[in-house]
Formats: structure tokens, sequence, C-alpha cells
């Protein structure tokens, strides 16, 4: 377990590393436009420009200027241009709001998704099997920036069901919160429900033409047994890698698109704001912080799957 | 053999729909197996024996398999049994082994807790720990030495030859009065092949426990079988006693077979002897008798296919489905001092 999590830290700063360098490049050396004209304004003076220039270290190399950021990653002082607010801060205040939606949508989307994906399989090629394909197919297919604004036409400006927009946290109102997430949870999970009912289906019937579901048939456990017992709990071990990488990316990057639709106060809103201004410090705070936890959740999977596989779990029975 | 059948199938047929037309694997088969007794199927790929045994205790049943003919356990019409009529004999009443240990048990679960499943899914009243004494009983039966560290083990910790031990284990879990073996040392090494099939011997012997042996290896049916059934394009085309099988085969595909067995009392032959040509596809059989592109003895007769039929007097059970004569065949099955089937002149595709 120790040399796991040693391999896991390495590995994870690799990825810091190399994330941290490709913003970098991608906002401070592709542009040709020098950042310091963008902050003075436009009928800035030579004069004043120079000083932003000094101010902020522009007129470093390259190397400088990346060494000095990731200082102030570090040491927590990282702030944007203009108005010079704390990076860390900003990140912090939208943590409460990402992480409802988030964390939301992903109950909601293996809910619905597994329960789907299990319907269709136990019924493969009946009826229901083939509405839920249907279903699933509606809701990969429908993007999130087409989804949104109908549902809030209809369910918010039509007939009211929900409130427009805005975050109310936990700990003020728990019905509130909750009644202003339901449409940002279901908009974000919908993609998921379809794609991870289409999976588990496709897994699961695999699995059914397995030698060992054939054992458990031949020594009288009932279809259902079969099918929760065996088919169902080994289907699952490859939906977990999937809810790994997925989960990972929407609180890194998918959410971004929701909490816009739906002004959500989260990081993601931050980090739309961020590129729009073209403000690199918040952006590379952003980007860290993402990469962290597809990183972070990644290596629980791994965890996780030691647990669900015990084939995995080999440096245990060696030592045993 | 006066003891009243345990298991009797007369006239099973099965059929399976799929796009290309009815695959009919199994087609009017029948034997008894007695208590105690071991029946042995014998036939290649295809030949329609892992279907018989299959659906003997309905796990072959499904939408697009058509079953007919009767399968009576015990006098209980087992055809028309509902399905948890069925759930509750398997593994209580009759119980099946597989051919791959590798894969027939579920890799994520510990061996001892398969097992005790199996026990809890006929008697919900047995406790874990009851379940896992019997557990241990049992692998100490099947000889798993250390069984009691052994229960706890997953099954990609045994070998092949142990988890085919566990997998009888299991099946001897309830003690069923019938076991049905579908080919169960086919994937194991031949020491080990050795080692299943006497602890299959001692336990019919110890428990009486009436087993069918499904294989395409004759060296196995000689070491455990009593009564043999050699199969080929989903029917029987010759049954009888293993000496019978052995010393006296009367259908060509039986000589084949025999032919192919290399012995290690008799000269190595030059090339090791087969059959020529290979079994038919049960979509598009030959009329008459499917062995006919295959078999050197074709005549004029074999466009029709023969019932299954005794030569009568002195064995009287001893069948098959050949047009030859007895003369004849006693004249044409030795090649080369032995029994054997010629080589073809050509071999014809079916």
């Amino acid at each position: 377990m120790a040399r796991f999590i040693v391999r896991r830290l390495v590995a994870m700063i690799g990825v810091l590393f190399a994330v941290s360098v490709i913003v970098f490049v991608v906002f401070m050396v592709l542009p040709k436009q020098n950042p310091a004209q963008t902050l003075a304004g436009k009928n800035a003076t030579p004069v004043l420009v120079k000083s932003i220039e000094e101010e902020w270290g522009f007129d470093d190399s390259l190397v400088v200027q990346y060494g000095t950021m990731m200082k102030k990653v570090f040491t927590g002082e990282l702030t944007s241009y203009k108005p010079r607010i704390p990076v860390d801060d900003q990140i912090k205040e939208g943590i409460p709001a990402t992480f409802s939606l988030t964390i939301g949508a992903a109950i909601i989307w293996l809910f619905f998704g597994l329960l789907l994906g299990y319907l269709s399989a136990i019924r493969a090629g009946g009826w229901l099997d083939r509405i839920l394909t249907g279903v699933s197919i509606a809701g990969i297919s429908i993007p999130v920036f087409l989804l949104a604004p109908v549902l809030l036409y209809f369910l918010t400006y039509k007939i009211e069901l929900f409130p427009n927009a805005q975050y109310v946290d936990f700990s003020e109102d728990p019905y509130e919160w909750a009644r202003h997430l339901i449409l940002p949870w279901f908009t974000l999970a919908l993609l998921s429900i379809g794609f991870y009912s289409r999976v588990l289906r496709s897994n699961m019937l695999d699995v059914m033409n397995e030698d060992y579901v054939r054992t458990a048939r031949a020594k009288g456990l009932s279809e259902r047994q079969v099918m929760t017992r065996h088919v169902l709990r080994n289907s699952l071990i490859p939906v977990v890698t999937l809810f790994g990488l997925d989960f990972g990316a929407t609180i890194a990057g998918t959410a971004i698109i929701t909490e816009v639709l739906f002004s959500l106060d989260g990081i993601g809103l931050y980090a739309a704001e961020a590129v729009r201004k073209f403000e690199l410090p918040p952006i590379m705070g952003v980007a860290l912080y993402g990469a962290f936890f597809v990183v972070f959740v990644n290596a629980l999977v791994d965890v996780a799957y030691a647990y669900l596989d015990p084939r995995v779990r080999l440096g245990e029975s060696a030592s045993e | 053999m006066s003891a009243a059948p345990l298991l009797s199938v007369s006239d099973l047929r099965v059929g399976f729909a799929t796009e290309a037309g009815v695959v009919q694997a199994v087609d009017g088969v029948s034997f008894d197996l007695r208590p105690g007794e071991v029946v042995a199927i014998v036939g290649e790929s295809g030949s329609g024996k892992s279907v018989t045994a299959q659906t003997i205790i309905g796990l072959t049943r499904a939408n697009n398999a058509r079953i007919e003919g009767s399968v009576k356990l015990n006098g209980e019409e087992l055809t028309e049994a509902g399905d948890a009529e069925m759930r509750r004999l398997r593994g209580e009443q009759v119980a099946m082994i597989f051919q791959d240990p590798m894969t027939s048990f579920n890799p994520v679960y510990r061996l001892g807790n398969q097992i005790v499943e199996a026990i809890r899914a006929h008697r919900p009243d047995t406790s874990k720990q009851e379940g896992r004494e019997r557990v241990i009983e049992l692998f100490e039966a099947v000889g798993i030495t250390n069984a009691e560290q052994r229960v706890d083990d997953y099954p990609h910790e045994f070998s092949g030859g142990m988890r085919q031990r566990a997998m009888i284990a299991m099946a001897l879990a309830l003690e069923p009065e019938v076991l049905i073996a579908d080919e169960p040392t086919t994937a194991l090494d031949v020491t080990i092949q050795a080692q299943i099939l006497d602890l299959l011997e001692q336990l019919n012997r110890e428990r009486n426990l009436a087993t069918i042996l499904i294989t395409h290896d004759l060296g196995v049916v000689a070491e455990v079988a009593d009564r043999v059934l050699v199969m080929y394009g989903g029917k029987v085309v010759e049954e009888g006693t293993l000496d019978e099988i052995f010393y006296d085969p009367q259908h060509p595909y039986t000589w084949g077979l025999l032919g192919s067995l290399t012995r290690i009392d008799r000269p190595r032959p030059h090339r090791l002897p087969q059959i020529a040509g290979s079994p038919p596809s049960l979509l598009d059989l030959p009329d008459g008798c499917p062995f006919r592109p295959r078999c050197p003895h074709e005549f004029s007769k074999c466009t029709e296919y023969p019932g299954l039929e005794s030569r009568g007097g002195e064995a009287p059970d001893h069948r098959d489905r050949c047009w030859l004569t007895p003369e004849q065949k006693r004249e044409k099955r030795t090649v080369e001092g032995q029994i054997g089937l010629e080589a073809p002149g050509e071999v014809r595709q079916a």
C-alpha cells in the first residue's frame, strides 16, 4: 500500500507539472500580444505599460516567469491581474457550488444509468430494452447547451416549477439548495445516464455468457440471484474505471458549461470568466485544481478496484 | 442392472432456431441411468453430447429452443417442470461439473463462499458458519489439503486440478443422486486428469452416485464408464456396455474413434490415425447416415438412415445405426490387425 501511494504521488506530480507547462505555453507563449499592453488599456502610455511589465515581471524570460508563477501557486500568493483577488480564495468560494453540482449529478447518473442498464440487460431484446435503448441514445445525443435552455424555458419560465439560477448554500436552506440544483443536476447527468446504461447493458450481456454464470444457474440459484450476485457484480468492475475518469473530468471541465448556463457561482463559472478576460493566474489555478482532482479520483478508483477484483490484489496475497 | 432407472431420457430432441435455420442439436436420444452407474456420452464437438446433458437440468431453456421428448427423474417429468421446480432440483438432485475449472468459478468471490451460496440456495436456514464447516469437510473429501485455509482462497489462488476438485466438492455439497460431468478432465494436465478420474470413480463407488460423463476421450471412458453412448450429428449411433463398445464395436464411426487412440501396448504407428474429414454442419446434414461422407464403407443403402437396432442374440442392449451385416462389420473393422477405420479413397465434404 505504501509503495502504491508513493507511485501515485510521483505520477501526480508529473501530471501537474505537465498541465502547468501546457497551460503556461498556451496562454503566455502562443499569443503574440503583450499582456501588459492588454492590462494597461487602450490608450496607455508606454511608461504605464513599462511599469506594469515590471510589476508583473512580463519582461523576464519565460522560464523565470513560469518559476515565479509556480512559486506563487505553492505559497498561495497567486492573484488575478485586475482586480487583484487571490485565486485560492476564489476557488475556495466556488467549491460548495461546484461540488454540490457535480457530486449530486454523479449520484443521479450512477443511480439511473445503472438502473436503466440493468433493466435493459435482463430484458435484452424485449420491448422494455428497446424503449430504454431509445431513451439512452436520446440522452447521449442531446447537447447540454441545448438541454439547459429548453429546461429553463419550460420548467422555470413557463410553469415556474424550478427557480432560475443562483446557488443557495446547503447550510442556509437544504430544501432550496436542492430545488435550485435539480435542473443543473439532471442537465449534467443526462448524457452520462444514457452512456452508463449502454455500457452496463453491454457488459452484462458479455458476462452472461461466462462459464461461471452457467455454474451459478447449475447450482440452483434463482434468476435474480444469478443476475445481481454474479452478472451485475462482475459487470460493475469496468464501470468503476469509467466513473473515475468521468467524475474527475466533470469536476475539472464538463461542469463549466452547466455552471455558466445556470449561472451557478462555482469554479466553472470563475474559470469561464477568467478565460474571457484572458487572466492567466486564475486559469492556471483552476487547471491545476482540475488536474489534481482527475489524478486523485483515479487513485481512489485504483484502490476501489482492489476491493472489487481480488485478482488485482497481487502484492497482498504474495506477502501473506 | 435390475434396479429401476433413476434418470430416464427418451427420444429427447433439442433444436435451436437461428437466423440460418433450425439447428437440431439433439435428435432422438434415449438412455437410462441407474443408481451407481456411469454412463459415458462420447462424440466430437457438435455431436450434441453437451446439449443433451445441459437439457437434462434445464440449462438449454431459451426462447429459441425447442425441446421435445421426455426426461424423467425418479418418475417425475422434467421437460414439463416449471422453472422454480427445475431450480430446486439443480444442485440438490442433479449436480453438474464443467469442462474448464479456470472459468467456471466467479473470480471475485472466495471459493468457500461460492459453495456456501449453493448450499444456502437450497437450505436457506444453514448459517454461514455451518456452511463453511461443510465446505471444509467437502474439501477434505475431495482431497484438497489444508482445507481450513483454502476455503477462504479466491479461484485464481487455486491450480487447475485443485479448482476441478473444488468444483466436484461444490457438486457434492447437497448430496445429489446424479452427477453430470461435462468434459471434466479436458482442460487438465494428463497427470491431473488421472487424479480427477480416480476421484470421480471413488465418489461413484462410495456414494453410489449415478454419473453421466460427457467426453470425447475414449481413454477416459475406458477407465470409468459402465455403459457408453456414441453420438454423431445429434444422434446416438451406437450404444452398449464398455466391453461391447471396446471389443465388439459395430459402427464405423466407433471404429474410427477406437482406431485413433494411441495405445502403449501396441507398436507405434507411422502416423497417428485419424478420421478423415470433419463433422457435418447440423444445419445441413446429408441425407441418410450423417457419417456417410467420411465413411469408407458407404454403399447404396446408406442414403437411408437406419434405426438404432440391436443385433439381438447374446447382446440385446448393444445397438447401432449401420446397415452393414455383423459379418461385414467384423471383417471391415480390422485394419492392420486392429480395430480401426480404413482411410477412404476420397473424402467428400457434407
